[in-house]
């Protein structure tokens, strides 16, 4: 058997000098410190993993790698969306990159219901950590995994020879819209989660809204070219903040950035205070 | 050990909770003093779990039910939170961390600095023999490694109550053994409360003050291992029983205890689900 040798009960019966530090418990961290410090810990845990497993992250890049070579390519030379003036690839590559960082975002309430069946939320409930804590780490460690997922598009974008900003503040900006954008894709999945509650139904929910949410938007064609009612889904469609925001921090073109941010920050509010509420179904 | 009678680790009054229609947990009355290794014994389906998970907090009882060193579950809930450190029934380690990355993660929720962090981390990992494997990915552990890896876990935050749920469920008797050893030398040293359930009566037989036996949702009978089976020896002879018999284990206590209906209560087919996930994951 692989079980490591098992210490003599000696070893064990003069402890006392190696783990003093244990008989000691940690100074409670005072009120508002405590919701940062537990989005530090859930964000460092998502990027432990991503640092020990990374297939995840260059295989999620192909899809949007084919987004910008193939329909990129193509559109740019048919000419057929009005774009501004801009390469049609230059004009969807900020959409592609909200749609990846979507997509990684939209998933992570399985990643939960995984959690929920091997016993670790279970676990993490019995910290002192409130739930909407605990929710709010989790939509900020999906929008770190969305962050990287992001950063490798961006680099396959500029090889494409999209001309992006290398203007540090509007990348800071960049990343800001990213996070705020999954925090609030992984907290409607989460609100999902705590709804459906296994992760069979939760996948069909995921493909069933990732596709409306990315055409419902303005990732590929600007909103004028919609009909009325598909404008009207893409004014009530966060992605197309997002999308709006990026475009407007990454290629300069005109964007509404103050209205993006406080919509996606109002978003994420919302669904971090309706994934906590649901919380507690999928710790029963 | 300090066993002051009067500070209840744990005390219950009259706990019940149901899933629909099934009593879970139908009337407990429970206390556990500070110091003790506490048993919670019976076969699967008599409520453990569901009790534990309401000492722990995690299911939501009326305030009054539970107390934890004095601090009502119900409405004291963080502060409950701070003294628990707590090992559910499945593996629970997360696989794709390392052992060291999973107690750190627990150092953090639980507010130790970042300055005693790593010596904090080191020394938990220290006390379940695990320092040698700390950077291994928790995926390559054996069932008995990740076991300790989540008793380090419960332990970073220097708990006054540990709690564990079949900590020896499907292990192999050495790393029984040796999950059990660690549990023995960690309280010995800290003096901490223990209260665990298991329904390996031989394992409450040999490592708990004092037990509980419980059956659907209800303590039937409550002791020291010693206490019930003389208990029971005494009736038996009262019963005419010859007095060279073979001595009554706490399994015949049990028996006894439960009655009938204890075969067709035992296999709980959720157990097997999820002991068959965990050894999916673990590998
Ligand atoms: N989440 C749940 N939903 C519905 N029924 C449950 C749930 N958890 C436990 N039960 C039922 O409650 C009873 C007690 O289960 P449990 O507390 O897990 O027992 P034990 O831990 O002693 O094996 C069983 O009949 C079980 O089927
Ligand atoms: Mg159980």
């Amino acid at each position: 058997m692989s079980e490591a040798p098992v210490a003599p009960p000696t070893a064990s019966a003069d402890p006392a000098a190696g783990i003093a530090l244990l008989l000691r418990p940690p100074e409670p961290r005072a009120g508002w410190r405590l919701l940062p410090a537990r989005v530090v810990a859930m964000c460092a845990v998502e990027l432990q993993k991503l640092r020990h497993d990374r297939t995840e992250l260059y295989t999620r890049a192909v899809q949007p790698a084919l987004w910008l070579l193939i329909f990129g390519q193509t559109f740019t030379r048919i000419r057929a969306i009005p774009t501004g003036g801009i390469p049609y690839i230059d004009y969807m590559a900020p959409g592609i990159i909200a749609q990846s960082a979507m997509f990684i975002a939209i998933f992570y309430g399985i990643q939960i219901i995984w959690e929920r069946d091997a016993g670790i939320l279970n676990k993490l409930l019995v910290t002192p950590t409130p739930r909407s804590a605990l929710i709010t780490g989790k939509a900020f460690a999906a929008g770190i995994k969305s962050l990287v997922q992001a950063i490798v598009v961006v680099v396959i974008a500029a090889l494409l020879g999209v001309a992006l900003t290398w203007n540090p503040l509007k990348l800071l900006g960049v990343a800001a819209v990213v996070v705020l954008g999954s925090a609030f894709f992984s907290c409607l999945s989460m609100t999902i989660a705590g709804i459906v509650l296994s992760r069979d139904r939760l996948m069909g929910f995921g493909q069933a809204i990732t596709m409306p949410l990315f055409f419902g938007s303005n990732a590929l064609y600007p909103v004028s070219v919609m009909p009325g009612w598909l404008q009207a889904v893409s004014k009530a469609n966060p992605l197309s903040y997002e999308v709006d925001a990026l475009r407007g921090l990454l290629l300069g073109t005109h964007a509404h950035v103050a209205l993006d941010f406080g919509v996606l920050a109002v978003a994420a509010a919302l669904g971090i205070t309706a994934a906590s509420s649901l919380l507690g179904r999928l710790a029963r | 050990m300090t066993r002051d009678a009067n500070t209840q680790a744990v005390s219950c009054t009259g706990l019940a909770y149901s899933f629909g229609e099934t009593n879970a947990v139908d009337g407990l009355d429970l206390s556990v003093a500070e110091g003790e290794v506490f048993g919670l014994l019976g076969p699967n389906g008599a409520g453990k779990t569901t009790a534990i998970r309401c000492i722990t907090t995690l299911l939501p009882v009326p305030a009054g039910m539970v107390r934890v060193f004095g601090h009502d579950t119900a409405r004291d809930r963080m502060a409950v939170r701070r003294l628990l450190g707590y090992v559910p029934q499945q593996l629970s380690a997360d696989a794709g961390l390392t052992g060291r990355e999973n107690v750190a993660l627990f150092a953090r929720v639980f507010d130790v600095s970042r300055r005693e962090r790593d010596e904090r981390v080191a020394q938990a990992l220290t006390a379940v023999d695990l320092t040698d494997a700390a950077d291994r990915l928790a995926k390559t552990y054996s069932g008995g490694m990740i076991r300790r890896l989540e008793l380090a876990q419960a332990l970073v935050s220097a708990p006054r109550l540990l709690i564990l749920d079949e900590p020896t469920i499907g292990l192999d008797p050495i790393a029984r053994t040796g999950v059990w050893e660690h549990i023995n030398a960690v309280r010995a040293a800290t003096g901490m409360t223990v209260l665990v359930t298991t329904h390996y009566m031989d394992e409450a037989d040999q490592y708990c003050d004092r037990v509980g036996l419980m059956h659907r949702g209800r303590i039937r009978a409550l002791g020291t291992p010693a206490e019930l089976r003389e208990g029971l020896g005494e009736r038996r002879r009262a019963a005419g029983a010859a007095a060279g018999g073979p001595l009554p284990t706490l399994e015949d206590v049990f028996r006894e205890v439960a009655g009938s209906g204890l075969d067709d209560k035992s296999g709980d087919f959720r157990d097997v689900r999820s002991t068959r996930r965990t050894a999916n994951r673990v590998g």
